[in-house]
């Protein structure tokens, strides 16, 4: 059971982790003061996600402590999904982005309240709330950039279907998947995969754009197993070049 | 100099010739003179407005340009507790950008036009921004003596007359309390630390001096005066007492830690007065001028956010959906 735990709880850190960095990447830079500000507390949110979900592995499952398994993995231990990996592009890829991953997060935490590992029901109950913010703010500008002028529409919906099939990668099964499912302890991406299509669907459609077609064999696989985009391994680099000038000293 | 009180000679000429209607004037200079703070909808003197708009604007740009070279750091920042609390201090200043736009808007200038004369170079940020940050040691200095100085300088205008600008200043300066804190912790774990992080602090101490030097403006003897920002509470302290007030807090704490400043002449008189070598005052102008090392860079951060954003913004002017801020 324990290496079923794991896996669902480095994929969970290493996705808040990667979507952290990319969220915060939009410091300064924002198309206002306001989205500045948006994006960086979204940042901190799910940066603070992946610091919990590290915790656990490290209190409860026996693994190094959270700076360690945040700063000092290579890149193919990471099990994040490709789309939080792509590069913040422009603001519509972004924001399309936040909104197809977060409405997937708020699904699987609220799936995982009900989970019989207690530390990860805990947790699912406080990180529930704060992601229910992330999804307002994404639903507010899904709707309002879909209807707003013919470029922001053009805009959203081209990327809305490039993201589509990154997104869809989000629930790539893993070889733990009907353990997880027989021990309670998360119901599933199959399942999570059908409320998230259930939810978006009328979102995207009251936005005035059109949900992509699937083909499934376009969608984007393999993060979940160690398999990265090109961007990756350079996030990383980034992310640890400090820590990576004096190794072992105390920062 | 956050928001810069120096006048240029122009600016000084005009403000003595400026009339205003003798009765409203002096009833003005008497509030200010009993304490009271002026709001948006009391009247005040032309060259009071403008001066106030500008100071206000520059401080409002200087907070957020200033968070470009910190935010570089954001995504480099070595574990996960200075990583949550870079975010957190460059999102801060942001929101200081923000609070004083309003404060700013409350004068009759919108924070589009104050935003494009950031651009077009009519509009001033603080000098110190212009400089890279070029190691993480860089962000521990910057957190605890540029943020250092800022506080000095917001503390003594948050006693200033106008009462926007006083409101804004004083949750600012709360907020400045814990980037003090923060960047304190940070330059004592690399002054405490290995040998790399004691030598990259003292690099990163060597070339933020005479930009911190700078940041309070050019000596007493060599600006402009202004008799009458001082008296409507425009301008609250001299650049050199400021500067001073700055050294006598800061510098003994850098020492503390056997780190030391690229100056011999540095020291405190009997008289409490600091000495210090004269840190080319050409340098500042040249910089200020447009010439320092990120000048240009800054500005196009700035016209690229702003060029990148605006379907974003024309796509909102006609909002059906209530906004809704994500808080952290
Ligand atoms: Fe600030
Ligand atoms: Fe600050
Ligand atoms: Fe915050």
């Amino acid at each position: 059971m324990s290496n079923a735990l794991k896996d669902l709880l480095f994929k969970m850190a290493d996705d808040a982790l990667i979507i952290g960095h990319r969220n915060s990447e939009w410091t300064g830079i924002g198309p206002m003061l306001e989205e500045d500000l948006a994006f960086s507390s979204m940042a901190q949110d799910k940066i603070g996600h992946a610091q919990a979900l590290y915790k656990i592995l490290n209190e409860v499952l026996g693994e190094a402590d959270a700076d360690t398994l945040a700063f000092k993995r290579e890149e193919k231990q990471f099990k994040c999904c490709q789309l939080v990996e792509q590069p913040i592009g422009e603001y519509d890829f972004s924001i399309v982005r936040q909104f197809l991953f977060d409405h997937a997060e708020l699904i699987r935490y609220d799936m995982l309240t009900q989970s019989s590992f207690q530390p990860l029901a805990q947790l699912a109950k406080k990180v529930k709330g704060e992601i229910k913010y992330h999804v307002m703010h994404a639903d507010t500008f899904v709707k309002q950039l879909g209807k707003g002028t013919e470029e922001s529409k053009a805009r959203m919906q081209s990327s809305l279907n490039y993201a589509w099939h990154f997104a869809l990668g989000i629930f790539e099964k893993s070889e733990f998947e009907n353990e997880l499912i027989s021990e309670n302890i998360f119901a599933g991406e199959e399942e999570l995969k059908k409320r998230w299509l259930e939810k978006i669907t009328p979102i995207i459609e009251a936005a005035t754009l059109k949900v992509p077609v699937t083909d499934e064999s376009k969608i984007i696989y393999g993060g979940r197993k160690g398999f990265h985009s090109e961007y990756l391994k350079p996030l990383l680099d980034e992310m640890c070049e400090v820590v990576r000038t004096d190794i072992d000293a105390e920062w | 100099m956050y928001g810069s009180t120096n006048l240029s000679e122009e600016d000084a000429k005009r403000m003595n010739s400026t009339v205003e209607d003798p009765e409203k004037l002096e009833a003005f200079e008497s509030r200010i003179a009993r304490g009271e703070k002026i709001e948006p909808q009391d009247w005040m003197p032309v060259e009071y407005r403008k001066q106030l708009i500008r100071m206000i604007e520059q401080h409002a740009h200087s907070e957020i340009v200033g968070a470009l070279p910190e935010g570089t750091w954001i995504t480099r920042a070595p574990n996960f507790r200075r990583k949550l609390a870079l975010i957190a201090k460059v999102q801060d200043e942001i929101g200081h950008g923000q609070l004083l736009y309003s404060a700013a808007e409350t004068l009759g200038k919108t924070r589009e036009e104050m935003l494009n004369d950031l651009l077009n170079g009519k509009s001033k940020y603080s000098n110190v921004f212009n400089y890279p940050a070029k190691t993480w040691a860089d962000i521990a200095v910057i957190g605890f003596l540029v943020d250092g100085a800022a506080i000095v300088n917001q503390v003594i205008n948050s006693k200033g007359s106008y009462g926007p600008y006083c409101r804004a200043l004083e949750r600012i300066c709360y907020e400045e309390s814990f980037h003090l804190k923060q960047g304190h912790d940070n330059v004592v774990y690399l002054a405490t630390g290995t040998k790399h992080q004691r030598a990259i602090l003292q690099d990163a101490i060597n070339r933020w001096y005479v930009p911190l030097l700078h940041f309070f403006g050019p000596p007493d003897k060599m600006s402009a005066h202004s008799e009458k920002l001082m008296k409507w509470k425009v301008k609250l302290a001299s650049n050199d007492d400021m500067r001073n007030q700055f050294l006598d807090q800061y510098v003994p704490k850098i020492w503390e830690l056997d780190i030391t400043f690229p100056d011999p002449n540095l020291k405190k008189n009997n008289d409490g007065i600091w000495e210090f070598s004269d840190p080319d005052w050409n340098e500042f102008k040249r910089v200020i001028n447009g010439g320092g090392p990120c000048n240009a860079e800054r500005i196009a951060v700035r016209k690229f956010a702003e060029e990148a954003g605006r379907w974003v913004r024309q796509a909102l002017m006609n909002p059906t959906e209530k906004y809704v801020v994500p808080l952290a």
